[in-house]
This record gives C-alpha cells, sequence and structure tokens, in this order.
C-alpha cells in the first residue's frame, strides 16, 4: 500500500480534507485520476493554494507536490496544526 | 530581585506545622535554571530517590521558572516534582492555568512540602504569609466544587486540590489547578494525599515580575510574540482546533493506537477529532495565563460548560476503547477533572481493562453491571467514575494503573505502558522517534519529554521521515534538552513549534542576567535530563526499565497505512546511549564530569 504503489483497479482519487480546508469543500472528494499526474494537480483542482498546505499524505505517507499521483490513491491533505 | 527569581523558597513541614522561608541559592538556580531542573536537583540533593513514595518521607515540590509570571509568552507554567508512586522514579508533572503566576506574584519560588499531616489540611498562601489550614470539612470533595467553596473562604485566590481520587490515593491521582487544569502524570495526586494535603490556595497582590533588563526581555518577547503569531501552528491551528485536530494527522499516517494498541487505525476518529468538537460541543477556547496561543477547549454536557478533552483523552477514551461518542467522552473527561485522574492513564488502564475482559481474564460478574466491551459510551463513564470514588473492588485495582492490573492478572504485556505509565497516542511502530522518547522518558511513558511527533508528522522545524531510524537518537537527545529548558524555565512546551533555542535563551538572559549562548542552554537541558536519569539510578531503576511493550517489537500493525510496521528500538536505543554518552542506560563518569555532576 505504501512504497510500491502501482496502478491500481479504481479510477478515482479519494482526497481527505481536515480543519480549514472543509470550509467549503466538505471532508472528502473523488477526483477521476485520469485527469490527474502530481499532487499538486489535485490542489489545483480543489482550488487550494500550495504555501497554505502543510502536511500533505498520499497513502499515509509524507509526500511532496511533485508526487505521482495514482488510481486507487488516498490523499490527506492539512493545512499548519498541531498539538500534543 | 531584579533577576526573574523571587529568591525564596517556602519549606512546609505537614507533621511539625513549621513553616520555613529559605534563601534560593542562585548559583544553583543558574545551573539548573527553575522549575523542573531546580525542582529535581533539590529533590535529589535531600536524599527523596529511596524514600517510598507515598511515606512522609517524600516531598512535594511545587516549583515555577524564573520566566513564570513574566512577560514571556507562556510564561504560566508550573512545575510538581517529587518521587512518583507510579513509577516509583523521578515525578515532574507540568500544569499552566493561573495558579504558577500567582505563586510567583506572591513572592515565592517554590513551595517545598514536607512530612504529613495529622488531619485533612489545606496550605493558604496570601504573598508573605503561609498558613497551614483544616480541610476535614472538604473530605471528598470533587475539584471544581472545592475550587468555588475556596474562593468564598479566599476571594480572588488561585486554587490548586486534589479530588477524591487523590484522597484515596489513586497511582493515577492529578493534581489540579483553575479547576481544569493538570499536573496530571505520575500520580503526583496521591503523593499530595498522602500527606493529607487537600489544596493549595494562593492570593497575591502583586502583578510583576522584574527582570534583570527589561528593555532586552521587553525585545526578547516581542520577538516571540511575533514568531508565534505568525506560525502556522500556534498563530492559528492551536486557537482553533486545539490539540484535537491531531487525531485526523494521527490515524490518516496509520498511527493511531486503537482498541489498546491491538490496531493502529480507527475508522471512526473524524467522530472525535477537533474539527467534529467544532462543529458540536465546543463553546470558545481558553487560554492559560499571558499565553497567546490559546489552545484549551470550552465544551458543552447538557447544561454544564466545563473544560473540553485534549488529544490525549479524545484518542485514549475514542478509539483506543473503540468509543466514537464525543459527547461520552467529554463526559468522561470531565470526571477526570472533578475526580483528579490523569486524562491519559485513566482511559489507557480502562482500555488495557477492555482488552482483559475480551480475553476473558476479566469475567463479567466482576465488572458489577457494567461490561468492559470495546465503544461501550456507558462503560468509559461509569468505570472513569467508579475509579475516581475507588467505587468496588476492580475499579480500585484499575485506579492503580494498567501495569498493577494486568499483572494481578497474569498479562502484563497487555499493559502499554513503560516504566508502569501509560504511553500516549502515537503509535510507536508506525513513527520510529516517538519510540525512543517512550523509552528513555525519565518519567516513563511520556510524549512530551522529547516531542518527535513535531518533526516527524508535522514537519517542524523540518520533515522527517517517520519511518527512519538512522538520525533518531540524536533529534530525541537534542528535544529532550531543549524540553528540559523550557519545563525549567516555566514556559509552555508548545511555544516551540514557533520557537528555537536561540530564543530562550534570549529570554533567559534577559530575564535573569545570565549569558547563556543557544549551545549552552542546551547543555544545561542535558544537565536536568542527566540528574534525572540519576534519581532514576538511586530510586533502583535497571536497564531494562528502558523497554517498550513487547506489542510493539514483536506484534507487526495490522492494519491502516502502517500495516506490517514494528518499532526498531532495537537499533535506536543503542544509538541513543550513544549520543549521551551513556552506558547501560545510565552516565559514564566522563558525561557526569562533562556536566558538572560529578560529586564535589
Amino acid at each position: 500500500m505504501n512504497g510500491n504503489r502501482e496502478k491500481g483497479m479504481g479510477d478515482m482519487v479519494e482526497v481527505r480534507l481536515f480543519a480549514t480546508f472543509r470550509e467549503g469543500r466538505g471532508k472528502v472528494c473523488y477526483l477521476d485520476a485520469a485527469k490527474l499526474v502530481k499532487a499538486s494537480d489535485v490542489l489545483e483542482v480543489l482550488r487550494i493554494p500550495q504555501e497554505e498546505v502543510a502536511i500533505y499524505l498520499i497513502n499515509g505517507r509524507h509526500s511532496s507536490m511533485e508526487d505521482r499521483v495514482l488510481d486507487g490513491d488516498v490523499l490527506a491533505v492539512f493545512p499548519p496544526v498541531g498539538g500534543g | 530581585m531584579e533577576n526573574g527569581y523571587n529568591g525564596r523558597i517556602a519549606r512546609i513541614n505537614l507533621t511539625t506545622g513549621e513553616v520555613r522561608s529559605e534563601e534560593l541559592d542562585l548559583e544553583l538556580a543558574k545551573k539548573f535554571i527553575g522549575g523542573r531542573g531546580l525542582g529535581t536537583k533539590i529533590l535529589y540533593d535531600e536524599g527523596v530517590a529511596t524514600a517510598e513514595p507515598l511515606s512522609p518521607e517524600n516531598k512535594l515540590i511545587y516549583i515555577t521558572g524564573p520566566m513564570t509570571g513574566t512577560k514571556s509568552p507562556t510564561a504560566g507554567r508550573y512545575m510538581v516534582v517529587t518521587k512518583s508512586p507510579l513509577t516509583g522514579m523521578i515525578a515532574s508533572s507540568n500544569s499552566g492555568g493561573k495558579w504558577g503566576g500567582k505563586l510567583k506574584y506572591a513572592g515565592w519560588d517554590a513551595l517545598i512540602v514536607e512530612g504529613r499531616a495529622e488531619k485533612l489540611s489545606y496550605i493558604h498562601v496570601e504573598d508573605e504569609k503561609i498558613e497551614i489550614l483544616d480541610a476535614q470539612e472538604y473530605a471528598g470533595m470533587r475539584s471544581e466544587q472545592l475550587d468555588e467553596e475556596l474562593k468564598k473562604v479566599h476571594p480572588e485566590c488561585s486554587v490548586l486540590n486534589i479530588g477524591p481520587a487523590g484522597e484515596h490515593q489513586s497511582l493515577l491521582a492529578a493534581i489540579m489547578n483553575d479547576k481544569d487544569r493538570a499536573a496530571g502524570r505520575s500520580g503526583v495526586g496521591a503523593v499530595m494525599g498522602s500527606k493529607n494535603l487537600k489544596a493549595i490556595t494562593v492570593s497575591a497582590r502583586r502583578t510583576v515580575i522584574p527582570a534583570a533588563d527589561e528593555e532586552a526581555l521587553q525585545e526578547a518577547s516581542r520577538e516571540c510574540l511575533r514568531l508565534i503569531k505568525e506560525n502556522g501552528v500556534t498563530g492559528g491551528g492551536l486557537r482553533t482546533y486545539g490539540t484535537a485536530v491531531l487525531v485526523n494527522i494521527i490515524n490518516n499516517t496509520g498511527s493511531f493506537p486503537t482498541r489498546n494498541w491491538q490496531e493502529s487505525y480507527y475508522e471512526q476518529a473524524d467522530d472525535t477529532s477537533g474539527e467534529t468538537l467544532r462543529e458540536t460541543y465546543l463553546v470558545k477556547n481558553a487560554a492559560c495565563h499571558r499565553c497567546p496561543i490559546g489552545c484549551g477547549r470550552v465544551v458543552k454536557i447538557g447544561d454544564k460548560v466545563v473544560g473540553g478533552p485534549e488529544y490525549e483523552p479524545l484518542w485514549a477514551y475514542g478509539g483506543n476503547c473503540g468509543v466514537n461518542d464525543l459527547n461520552a467522552i467529554d463526559e468522561a473527561n470531565m470526571w477526570c477533572n472533578e475526580y483528579g485522574l490523569d486524562a491519559i492513564s485513566t482511559p489507557c488502564t480502562i482500555a488495557a481493562a477492555m482488552e482483559l475482559y475480551e480475553k476473558g481474564c476479566i469475567s463479567e460478574e466482576e465488572c458489577e453491571g457494567m461490561p468492559l466491551e470495546w465503544g461501550s459510551a456507558e462503560a468509559i463513564v461509569e468505570w472513569t467514575k467508579r475509579m475516581g470514588e475507588g467505587r468496588g473492588e476492580l475499579a480500585k485495582r484499575m485506579a492503580d494503573g494498567s501495569y498493577r492490573l494486568c499483572e494481578y492478572y497474569g498479562h502484563p504485556e497487555i499493559s502499554m505502558s513503560v516504566k508502569k505509565q501509560e504511553m500516549p497516542a502515537y503509535d510507536a511502530r508506525g513513527i520510529q522517534g516517538i519510540g525512543i522518547t517512550y523509552a528513555t522518558s525519565n518519567r516513563g511513558g511520556c510524549h512530551v519529554r522529547g516531542y518527535l511527533i513535531s518533526p516527524e508528522v508535522l514537519g517542524l522545524p523540518e520533515q522527517l521521515d517517520r519511518t527512519a531510524v538512522e538520525g533518531k537518537a540524536q533529534w530525541c537527545k537534542i528535544f529532550q534538552d531543549l524540553t528540559a529548558v523550557i519545563d525549567s524555565m516555566g514556559l509552555c512546551l508548545f511555544s516551540s513549534f514557533a520557537l528555537g533555542a536561540p530564543n530562550y535563551a534570549a529570554l533567559l538572559n534577559a530575564g535573569t542576567g545570565t549569558d547563556y549562548t543557544a549551545e549552552e542552554l542546551l547543555t544545561v537541558g542535558e544537565r536536568i535530563y542527566n540528574l534525572e536519569r540519576l534519581f532514576n539510578k538511586a530510586a533502583g531503576m535497571k536497564p531494562e526499565d528502558d523497554r517498550l511493550p513487547k506489542r510493539l517489537t514483536e506484534e507487526p500493525i495490522k492494519n491502516g497505512p502502517s500495516e506490517g510496521m514494528r518499532s526498531r528500538i532495537d537499533v535506536t536505543l543503542p544509538q541513543y546511549y550513544e549520543v549521551r554518552g551513556w552506558e547501560n542506560a545510565f552516565p559514564t563518569e566522563e558525561t557526569l564530569r562533562r556536566l558538572g555532576l560529578t560529586e564535589s
């Protein structure tokens, strides 16, 4: 699920949104994987400025904007938040 | 004095009733700063390491730092330093609210409480005057009501107290202040109960602590305030969502311990998240003395408006007990505050009991009408109340923590604890560095002695690979040392999301007149960390106490994004000892000499 990501069976990407990113967008979006190449494309579709993103997980792993997005991936996007 | 310190410590002997004012040793203060560092030094030098924790020979030190009550942002913290009855080792439990600042304004750097009162008593501090008063009429009273009752007697005071859990010496008992702030961990409330001390009220006329260099402190504080406000976490995220925002983050990394760490991904986590709390029960946020962050939550439960849960109890009552009923978690958390219980160890013990029940070790009869079933909202509320009251045989056993409970049933491996203290809300199989913090924390299972979640998950100050082991030992040491400094200065650890060692050096130097570089200050932190380890050694700690539960090293994560991972503490612990200059879990002579900790 993590390191060896391959083309999955589904053709959708699940994008989970958190904290302020939920405002006006809801908790989760499903995007057509065929129209996406890399992580930054997802943000563009959702109109989230890259500089507002602090944590970007693809299948639970911290990822960069350049990382590829594949069918069946689960993305989680967070603004700067923390705690303890 | 004009150096952040009052220069005075009160020594209060509850056996004899004697109250003495002692001069603060400023040389010692420079070497150990204050708070956690200086408190440990006093306790160690006075031979408390070998005392029975619940005997009159143990001492309770309530100690501020030189920055407590000053203009520095987040300067509202104090420490309770004592020998823990839960771990048998050093306890230093930190709390915010107003009480610490008040004690400082009253003219005291610390209170050292010794002995045992003949009958239930409380201490009233009113500036330089300190009295020991009768508290028998408050016996059995819960924390919030006691706070209100004592304010009728001493208007304008700030109240620190124990609830019924501390009175019956539950090893999970916390010390509460200002109603819902807690020095929560390691059973410090039981020590207070063992001394027949129900409360300490503080009234102070003064509201200013003079600094060595007022102008420099103002400048350093202004700079720190700017950094705190500009930082996305301290300037926005924490205020808006509280620490509870971590629920979704940690769960989405597959490191959210679920059903007593049998799993690490909780499908219903979002039902208990900071986002959901904000949409449902949140009334407003709350801030400690001099805090611009304001991470505290105030929630409504029916008609009541009370302090809300932090991330830790949301996880521990939530995913760790398989419960997704947010209202029930709010209520159980409220009972922790009311009875004065550690809101991490209490729900973690309930989770361990649920696993014992699932495995048939705890019988239905023992549950006396409230089965310990996973996901039971009724059970988390009822068992918290029973533990708080010490009602029933099983609840009494649970009130002494998961280790003793699981050992009693012949399954100590089910207790997810280190040094008999329950580990908090991050699975060290999915996040490798935090496992070093857990294993080597001098006060047992704990995340705030070296919060590696910051770089490993949150990307602060830089993003590390949470699954990697290389380099984590060095990171852990630096975080532990810096944390010891912050805890000793009287500032909040959360400030470190935005501030670094140079900022703390600037604040401390301006406040106290020292001239520490950032590097030297980290060495002071290292000295404090090593001193705590010396205390533990004298208290009987063994190298094998630096271990993680077998579940983390032998059972790979079963589900979610971190499936298949296990802790590599076998690799990281030797690396850690090497960077610390320790052998077999303890500092070498050379390390002690370098840090100025050898006997003179």
